[in-house]
């Protein structure tokens, strides 16, 4: 008798319990957000914890909990290495019932979580990394790259350059899937505004010292020394320009992705007069600031980069999607989120393109002198708006097979 | 003139760059070697305490407004007290013990002490400016060399041989030498092997926090700094001999100028250069170029 009047309370709460939550089709019953990033080294404070901030911070601003879903989000370290991110994709698709991974900078580790994603039919929204490959030739039903690309860099800053006199360029490229894809978008914009590129070395991730790779670029006598390479590699060269004496001489350097925290790191005497191109700054208006005064007080006062902004407002509009359809479904879920125009307070409004390219504008922003800086995580002037229909790379150009 | 493409000038240049570099694998591995050498321990918090010197001399600065000069005497003792805590408290309980238990003792050190910094830090680095005497640079007709790569050179060549001579040449290297052979006999003489063998760790550690703030200028002062670098260290006093003072002083400058080299001809392979010297120096000489065969 005992027994059966516990099954049968058993059965009451859980009726009562079931009763609270609406996902008809919601796997397990939770939508699981895995943020996939690099936990420790130098793309950490770029993205990193950052991102699992901005994307748990998304989560509260959608209220989706309040409306009885529940949501989860975990995150891993794939240290830069893609054997390592595919394993981790894998456990979580396969074992921990991850719904969607989000940001994962590094293009090496993303080009392999897209096609991971593809197989398993899940969501996969890219912040972090750069490479314009995620929308061409490697393009996904299941994928959505939000922030920015190497083309939208390549476009941005080096047409700028270009534009401005600097017509002969040496690379100085970090060597794998993303120094590649930079480099070779740039030369592009190099190539078609008239300009020449007289040489290129290319350095292996991560190191520590550009001093002969910067000699070589003093040799060739290039205008600009284009440096298609991001975080640690991008301040050390930066830093040891400077030491070189390469900018006195003559010659100006064209950093092609820098984020705010390594402005930050390199501190402006080093810094000032860089131009830029990024599609969020903090400081654009009032609902921006309000996201880096909150964001900052929860990630050890690091204020928003660009791929933070990017990874809350893909989550928000992951989960608009996931609320419409009722559904976590990969496949349903990302069409679903191009179907639906974007509007958040970071971007503004925007669109998601079939090729699964997120369409804003971008600026080309110029940093501060000390003198005119008011004071930490003040560092840019915008110097120019580049429109949202021309800040990407045109659809038909990219070779993605969605496109037809 | 030109050698393999490339013009006998920029050789010159990329030669004193792999020679610049090489004073800091020398300087470092040289702490390893003495460490390695009269205490037998593979000490993997090198690279950690390398770091803790570029960020006390970032620390001094920015706190305390105690600039470079001063940095380059405080951070040494500084680092190198906690270095001699370290050993007393822990490592001296090791001595006993198999290589592989002080490798792993230090080498847990080291992961646990980059964390910290790196959660109190980030990852990107922070801002260290040159010197203003040694701000700018000479122009030596075949390249520009900044003051401040030259006084990183010199510095490191007078530091690298002030050591060798101490420890080769002098009755307190004697002793040293004595005791790594036989403690319990150099101890019957009446002289304190313990604290002889702490100070020299702390010595060690000492020369890791002076590349460490010589090198705070040059890269950004980073949590990963000395994670980067530790291994390369490794491999040059792996090559040179373990525990073997001159060699690991020639081979860093001499794998210095192999990776610049790499760097004109094969970029591509720049960071993996120096592990393949390492196997096939191992190969042949498996006690290392400088190492003498137990």
């Amino acid at each position: 008798m005992k027994t059966l009047k516990r099954s049968l309370i058993g059965l009451a709460v859980a009726a009562a319990l079931g009763a609270g939550s609406v996902q008809a089709q919601v796997s397990d019953n939770l939508v699981k957000i895995g943020v996939l990033t690099d936990m420790s080294s130098l793309y950490t404070d770029l993205a990193g914890a950052g991102s699992v901030v901005a994307a748990k911070m998304a989560v509260e601003d959608s209220g989706i909990e309040k409306r009885g879903y529940k949501v989860e989000v975990i995150s891993a370290d794939h240290q830069n290495k893609p054997d390592v991110g595919s394993s981790i994709a894998r456990q979580w698709y396969d074992v921990d019932k991850v719904d969607v991974i989000v940001d994962t900078p590094n293009s090496g580790v993303a080009l392999a979580v897209n096609q991971i994603t593809k197989d398993k039919g899940k969501a996969f929204l890219v912040s972090g990394a750069a490479s314009s490959d995620l929308t061409g030739k490697a393009c996904s039903p299941n994928t959505i790259h939000w922030t920015y690309d190497t083309w939208m860099l390549a476009n941005g800053t080096g047409g700028a350059t270009v534009k401005s006199g600097g017509d002969t360029w040496f690379f100085l490229t970090a060597d794998y899937a993303f120094g590649h894809a930079l480099e070779r978008d740039t030369e592009a914009v190099v190539l078609k505004n008239g300009g020449k590129v007289v040489g290129k070395v290319r350095a292996p991730l991560n190191t520590q010292d550009f001093s002969s790779f910067l000699l070589q670029a003093q040799a060739s006598k290039a205008k600009i020394i284009g440096l298609a390479n991001a975080g640690g590699d991008t301040t050390n060269s930066i830093k040891q320009a400077a030491e070189f004496g390469i900018v006195k001489g003559g010659q100006n350097l064209a950093g092609l992705l820098v984020f705010l925290t390594d402005i930050h790191s390199l501190g402006l005497p080093t810094a000032q007069g860089l131009i830029v191109t990024n599609t969020f700054y903090w400081d654009l208006n009032d609902q921006t600031r309000a996201f880096a005064k909150r964001f900052s007080a929860l990630d050890k006062g690091i204020y928003p980069t660009m791929v933070h902004a990017g990874v809350y407002s893909a989550v928000l509009h992951y989960l608009k999607a996931v609320e419409a359809l009722k559904s976590d479904d990969g496949t349903k879920v990302i069409a679903k989120m191009k179907d639906t125009p974007t509007d958040d307070p970071l971007f503004g409004k925007g669109t998601i393109r079939v090729d699964g390219r997120k369409i804003h504008p971008a600026y080309l922003v110029e940093v501060k002198k000390p003198s005119e800086s008011k004071g930490p995580w003040d560092y840019y002037k915008i110097r120019a708006t580049i429109p949202a229909d021309q800040a990407f790379r045109p659809l038909k150009d990219g070779e993605c097979p969605l496109v037809k | 003139m030109e050698i393999f493409g490339i013009s006998t000038q920029a050789l010159f240049g990329q030669l004193l760059i792999g020679l610049i570099n090489g004073s800091f694998y020398a300087m470092l591995s040289l702490g390893l070697a003495v460490i390695f050498g009269l205490l037998n321990i593979i000490n993997f918090t090198h690279g950690a305490q390398y770091m803790m010197g570029a960020f006390c001399s970032w620390f001094l600065l920015t706190k305390f407004g105690i600039g470079y000069w001063w940095a380059l005497a405080i951070t040494p003792i500084a680092i190198g007290a906690l270095g001699m805590v370290i050993e007393r408290t822990m490592l001296a309980r090791l001595y006993k013990l198999d290589h592989l238990y002080g490798l792993l003792l230090t080498f847990g050190l080291a992961l646990i002490i980059q964390g910290l910094f790196r959660n109190e830090f980030g990852s990107s680095g922070l801002p260290y400016q040159i010197p203003s005497e040694l701000s700018g640079g000479v122009n030596l007709g075949f390249m520009f060399l900044p003051k401040y790569r030259a006084w990183v050179i010199v510095a490191s060549l007078i530091v690298c041989l002030a050591t060798w001579f101490v420890i080769e040449r002098t009755k307190l290297g004697a002793y040293l030498r004595a005791a790594t052979e036989n403690a319990a006999l150099v101890q019957a003489m009446g002289i304190n092997v313990p604290r002889m063998i702490t100070l020299t760790y702390g010595f060690g550690v000492g020369l890791a926090a002076l590349a460490g703030v010589m090198a705070a200028p040059i890269y950004q002062v980073n949590p990963l700094m000395g994670a980067d670098m530790i291994i390369v260290v490794f491999a040059v006093v792996v090559i040179g001999g373990m525990g073997s003072i001159l060699g690991s002083i020639l081979t860093g400058f001499g794998l210095g100028v192999v990776e610049g080299l790499t760097k004109v001809f094969y970029p591509e392979a720049s960071n993996t250069v120096i592990f393949v010297v390492m196997v096939i120096v191992l190969l042949f000489k498996p006690a290392g170029l400088f190492g003498r065969e137990q």
